[in-house]
């Protein structure tokens, strides 16, 4: 991509699997994933709704609730120090100030009765021992870092005072005033308006370059993985199903979800029609994503193949590495290869 | 199409919400949801009402269907003007007008069972015996793609896309000639989407349905309508041929909209112009055109008057005094 990404790999992820015992049976939310992130770069995790991407940011939070939920296997490697092995209070000291994360619905995830700048200056209170001046100094300097006009002002104000745009800028302020190693962005803009939309990505990209920050992003859209991602990550009922660069999968998607996906959207401008009048149907994943708790066996995408074979209903295809750089986990990858018009 | 009248002829449409406050409720203001809007729908025609959250184009939709009675101007259906008709004079144009909202897990009702869903319709209309009824659920539940088998199971034993084709299939049962579809796809996955959008464009073909469809998600428009309106602040400030919108956007609004829309393919990266501030609130909304505050060719005479929607070259409607 255009900017540089430092070879330094921040966090290293490895076997994370995460299920949730309840009466209904062991839901396999996240089934042994694993990735690594590098200073300065993105990596966008993309999936739809149940297919563990918030719980694998939840898992790297340590924030599942538990129970019914458990990190059963896997390690996360932040610098070094391996989060899962951490005591709580531990933990505590590094959410927030080397592991940050803002939500998809900025209006639940701030404190309605706490004004803007204190919310802001309580992570620096509590991870820098700054005093409570200072801290509320600083804070008004990352809300105008986040280009929320007349800071001063807008720091005394409380959440429901700013408009939705506003409140996740603050919550990206608040999440970035430690200068964190690495930053998990949960659907940042999905709640928002797309011109809206447009402002907080481009902070986003604007704030990584100038820290350094590893960023995680979490995203059922295409489109905002494509403009911000370098490295991206399909996951489908739980497992990694694909992984390669940005620009790779968008144009030699090997797994047949992600080919599905891709073919599913509607894009502005390349919409097909013989005539004004005439659409050309777009293409269709057939079927719905299967319950985690009662997973096919075998490859959980092949109920909805359309290459699926025996093999793919006996065993589940490894992850393995197809092309340089580009991994996927198919039996027929190489069926599923083609370039999407 | 000037011979028969359209579907739904709407004129300098008004909506304005009192704001009360106080014990006395003193009226304080209004909040300016639509502010005199028209068009037109044709038969098996898809209008797309666009715009940013608050912009008003879901009141639009329901002010149509007389679900929110409007402040001023007129809805015709079929060339009769229904504006002022009574609870019961309505009822024969209720009949032709239905609506699918966003949320299909809103606004389905937990304690009823799919096909009692689907049949309250006929049964409210007093359309149809008991095993007519029955015949005619099962027969809407093939045609939006259910199984007949899962007629029985309620709303929570559904997925999401297969909640929506429920609310299709209720907004289907009486035969209508309109239907509004508000946000139907976007509270649904990708690949479910797809789903909904293709049986959506099935039936229109197959029954001659017109449909208003409102929504934010401009490459969806641009998939399934024939013409788009882009509303800001209560009016509409671009009327076009998607075709044309998408080609070639005139009001500076519609230019920001669209260069907004992230695309999904890293090649493609743009060099884009990215619009600065919010909406401003539709309580007091700005002098001139709403819209100038935001944007990057406004001039003087556009910060103290309102520019009209007139049709310019190619019969596209543009509000804008520079455009």
């Amino acid at each position: 991509m255009d900017q540089q990404v430092n070879t330094q790999d921040v966090l290293k992820v490895n076997g994370l699997t995460t299920y949730f015992f309840t009466r209904r049976g062991v839901v396999k939310a996240v089934d042994d994933v694993s990735f690594t992130v590098r200073a300065g770069e993105t990596l966008a995790i993309v999936g739809e709704s149940g297919c563990g991407k918030s719980i694998t940011a939840l898992s790297l939070m340590r924030l599942i609730p538990s129970p019914p939920g458990r990190t059963i296997a896997g390690t996360v490697m932040l610098d070094g120090t391996d989060l899962l092995q951490l005591s709580e209070p531990k933990m505590r000291q590094m959410r927030g100030n080397k592991i940050s994360m803002i939500f998809q619905e900025p209006m639940t995830a701030l404190n309605p009765l706490l004004t803007i700048g204190r919310q802001v200056a309580e992570t620096l209170i509590l991870h820098q021992n700054m005093s409570r001046q200072a801290a509320q100094a600083r804070a008004v300097e990352m809300l105008k870092f986040v280009k929320i006009p007349e800071a001063e002002q807008r720091a005394r104000e409380y959440p429901h005072q700013l408009s939705g745009g506003m409140r996740q800028r603050a919550m990206i302020a608040m999440a970035l005033a430690c200068n964190p190693r690495v930053l998990i962005c949960d659907e940042p803009t999905t709640a928002l308006d797309v011109t809206i939309q447009a402002q907080i990505l481009e902070l986003i990209v604007e704030l990584q370059r100038n820290f350094g920050t590893a960023v995680i992003l979490i995203t059922h859209d295409l489109g905002v993985v494509a403009e911000t991602a370098h490295r991206v990550i399909v996951m489908y009922a739980g497992r990694k199903v694909e992984e390669a660069s940005a620009e790779e999968l968008f144009h030699r998607p090997l797994h047949p979800y992600m080919n599905g996906l891709l073919g599913s959207i509607p894009r502005v401008g390349l919409t097909k029609r013989a005539t004004a009048s005439e659409h050309v149907a777009l293409q269709e994943i057939p079927g719905i994503v299967p319950a985690l708790n009662d997973l096919p066996i075998g490859c959980a995408f092949a109920p909805r193949c359309p290459n699926a074979g025996d093999k793919c209903r006996a065993a589940i295809p490894p992850f393995e590495e197809k092309l340089p750089g580009h991994f996927a986990a198919c039996w027929h990858s190489d069926v599923g290869a083609k370039v999407p018009t | 199409m000037s011979n028969p009248p359209p579907v739904i002829e709407v004129t300098d449409l008004k909506k304005h919400f009192p704001i009360r406050k106080g014990l006395l409720r003193r009226l304080v203001g209004h909040v300016h949801a639509v502010d005199g809007v028209s068009f037109s729908i044709g038969q098996a025609e898809t209008i797309a009402v666009v715009g940013e959250s608050g912009c008003g184009k879901s009141t639009v939709g329901r002010t149509i269907l007389r679900l929110i009675q409007p402040t001023a101007g007129t809805i015709k259906v079929n060339g009769t003007d229904i504006t002022t008709l009574s609870r019961h004079e309505m009822r024969p144009y209720r009949r032709q007008m239905q609506i699918v909202f966003q949320d299909p897990f809103a606004s389905l009702n937990p304690r009823m069972r799919a096909d009692d869903i689907v049949g309250e319709p006929l049964m409210v209309h007093g359309i149809a015996n008991k095993k007519e009824r029955a015949e005619q659920v099962a027969e809407l539940f093939v045609r939006v793609g259910l199984r007949p088998q899962q007629a029985r199971n309620f709303p929570h034993e559904f997925s999401g896309g297969q909640r929506q084709r429920i609310s299709i299939a209720r907004a289907l049962a009486l035969n209508p000639k309109f239907i509004v579809a508000d946000e139907p796809v976007s509270a649904l996955d990708v690949s479910i989407q797809a789903q909904v959008l293709n049986l959506m464009v099935r039936l229109q073909r197959s029954e001659g349905l017109s449909y208003l469809f409102i929504s934010h998600n401009l490459a969806v428009v641009e998939h399934i309508a024939h013409r788009v309106a882009v509303m800001y602040l209560g009016r509409i400030v671009e009327f076009a041929d998607t075709a044309d919108l998408f080609a070639n956007p005139q009001h500076p609004y519609t230019e920001a909209l669209l260069a907004a829309i992230p695309v999904p393919d890293p090649a493609m990266k743009r060099t884009r112009h990215i619009m600065q501030g919010d909406v401003p609130s539709p309580i007091n909304p700005p002098l001139g055109c709403h819209f100038h505050p935001r944007c990057p060719i406004a001039t003087e005479r556009c910060r103290v008057e309102v520019p009209l929607l007139k049709p310019g070259a190619d019969g596209r409607m543009v509000a804008c005094h520079l455009r």
